[in-house]
């Protein structure tokens, strides 16, 4: 089943699809691994850049360490974090938790800022009417600014979500199982010709579920403020 | 421990020099600094003025969009498929089957950051400041070159760090094609199941791609007119712009 010429002999690039159908069990795998991969970090840093973005916007001392610091870990490439996590946390070198570690860093790096400047972003005049209304300090955060600042988070989620599932392929070059496999499949099977159809399905899938997630955000936007909508 | 037989691996003076038997790490990192700056050269060449006429006629503007959707592309994906096209067509023992299509993939990969940062620098120039150099009688291409460029400054050194930073990790999985580059110790450590030089390689390109961005940091300072980062070296403290807010990896800038 997992053999290059299969059912299948066909190396044209618009094969994929019967090559999808052919490993259909694997791919659909491979997919569901990438999608988990690329969603749980996300919503890890999420809940880890929220606490911190809060505290960046209470204490204006703690913003530029805290945006240094996540700068300098983003500024990192991914396939050198997925392999400097595992001696820095004691696991062995090739646990298959070291890349969602990885993604949850970037995640978090990136958001905690996006977090601070959304909050930032909240008027300084709506501040003062909330607590004129009797809003207290965590009552003000969660009713007041946060809501107002989910266009500016989503907006980051998005880019972090789009970025993921273009990295977690990059696991795959050093054997995670994700849709990256399928690269690894393709280029294998290249020599001495080369096979398209597992690349272009590998391109394809990705670029399918970035779309997909990207629009699910979107959606989830709209949902969460829906003043926008009647405001236009 | 990992960690020691890592920093032995870094610290053997061997590793860095080559032998007939293996590549140093200086041969490599020369290399991985080779495919990057070839590549950010190409990439300036297009995104730069591109993005300065885009940005100044305010006209193709789909032109940063298109350049942005290319972000939604699996860059190991691409990078295979172009290997798989292209390497056929050479023969031989050069590198260059592996090289072209590499570079291209990085080019594609640093031309959105640059582009797109370019353009929104220059579209963000207050309109006030553009009327007032042309009522003080600059030419349109007088405003582009000596207003709108460098107010744009700090926008457009934030997109070319970010696309330097791709670069560098980018050129990282080029090993896996397989091309030379200091990804090849963390390839090789895999295959060879020599976890050291696959950890030690991994530093060496975090590090290179700190000290990179730290450089391009330090040109920035120098580069960008006083008036515009409000950084003085005595007096009031620095007023952080909105401009510098925007800088770095703002989202609102890569989904202009």
């Amino acid at each position: 089943m997992i053999s290059a010429a299969g059912t299948s002999s066909s190396s044209s690039p618009l094969h994929f699809i019967g090559y999808f159908m052919d490993h259909r069990h694997e791919d659909l795998g491979w997919l569901w691994s990438h999608t988990w991969l690329s969603v749980l970090p996300v919503v890890i840093g999420l809940a880890i850049a929220l606490p911190l973005g809060w505290l960046a916007r209470r204490h204006r001392f703690v913003y530029p360490p805290l945006i240094s610091i996540t700068g300098l870990l983003y500024t990192i490439p991914s396939i050198a974090l997925f392999v400097m996590i595992p001696p820095i946390l004691g696991l062995s070198s090739l646990d298959p938790i070291q890349v969602p570690i990885a993604l949850t860093v970037y995640s978090v790096a990136l958001l905690v800022r996006v977090v601070a400047d959304g909050l930032a972003s909240v008027p300084e005049e709506t501040l003062q009417a909330a607590s004129a209304i009797g809003y207290k300090d965590l009552g003000r955060f969660f009713k007041v600014e946060l809501p107002i600042a989910v266009p500016v988070i989503t907006a980051g989620v998005r880019v972090a979500l789009v970025a993921n599932v273009s990295i977690v392929a990059v696991a795959g070059t050093i054997g995670m199982s994700n849709l990256g496999q399928l690269f690894t499949t393709g280029f294998q099977l290249s020599t001495p010709t080369p096979y398209y159809p597992p690349i272009v399905l590998g391109i394809v899938l990705c670029v399918l579920l970035a779309l997909v997630l990207d629009g699910l955000v979107l959606l989830l936007n709209r949902i969460l403020v829906p003043w926008r909508r009647v405001a236009r | 421990m990992i960690i020691t037989r890592v920093f032995n691996w870094l610290t053997d003076g061997d590793n860095w020099k080559d032998s007939h038997l293996n590549t140093g790490i200086l041969t490599q990192l020369e290399a991985h600094i080779r495919f990057t700056g070839i590549a950010l050269a190409v990439a300036i060449l297009i995104a730069l003025p591109l993005g300065m006429l885009i940005g100044h006629t305010g006209r193709g503007t789909w032109l940063v969009s298109a350049a942005n959707a290319v972000r939604a592309l699996p860059t190991v994906g691409v990078l295979v498929l172009l290997t798989v096209i292209i390497a056929p067509h050479f023969h031989g023992r050069t590198d260059t089957g592996y090289l072209i299509p590499t570079e291209i993939v990085l080019v594609l990969l640093a031309v959105p950051p640059i582009l797109a940062n370019t353009y929104a620098g220059i579209d963000n120039v207050s309109p006030a400041v553009r009327d007032a150099a042309a009522g003080m009688g600059m030419t349109g291409p007088q405003v582009l070159f000596q207003v709108e460029l460098p107010c744009s400054l700090p926008l457009i050194f934030s997109g070319l760090r970010s696309a330097t930073l791709q670069v560098i990790a980018t050129a990282t999985i080029a090993s896996y094609v397989p091309l030379g580059g200091l990804g090849r110790f963390i390839y090789d450590g895999l295959a060879q199941q020599d976890y050291p030089q696959m950890i030690g390689g991994g530093v060496l390109v975090a590090a290179l791609a700190l000290t990179t961005d730290l450089i391009f940091a330090t040109i920035q300072r120098y580069a960008v007119s006083r008036g515009i980062t409000g950084r003085f070296p005595r007096g009031r403290p620095a007023v952080a712009s909105e401009v510098q807010s925007a800088v770095l990896t703002g989202p609102e800038v890569s989904h202009a």
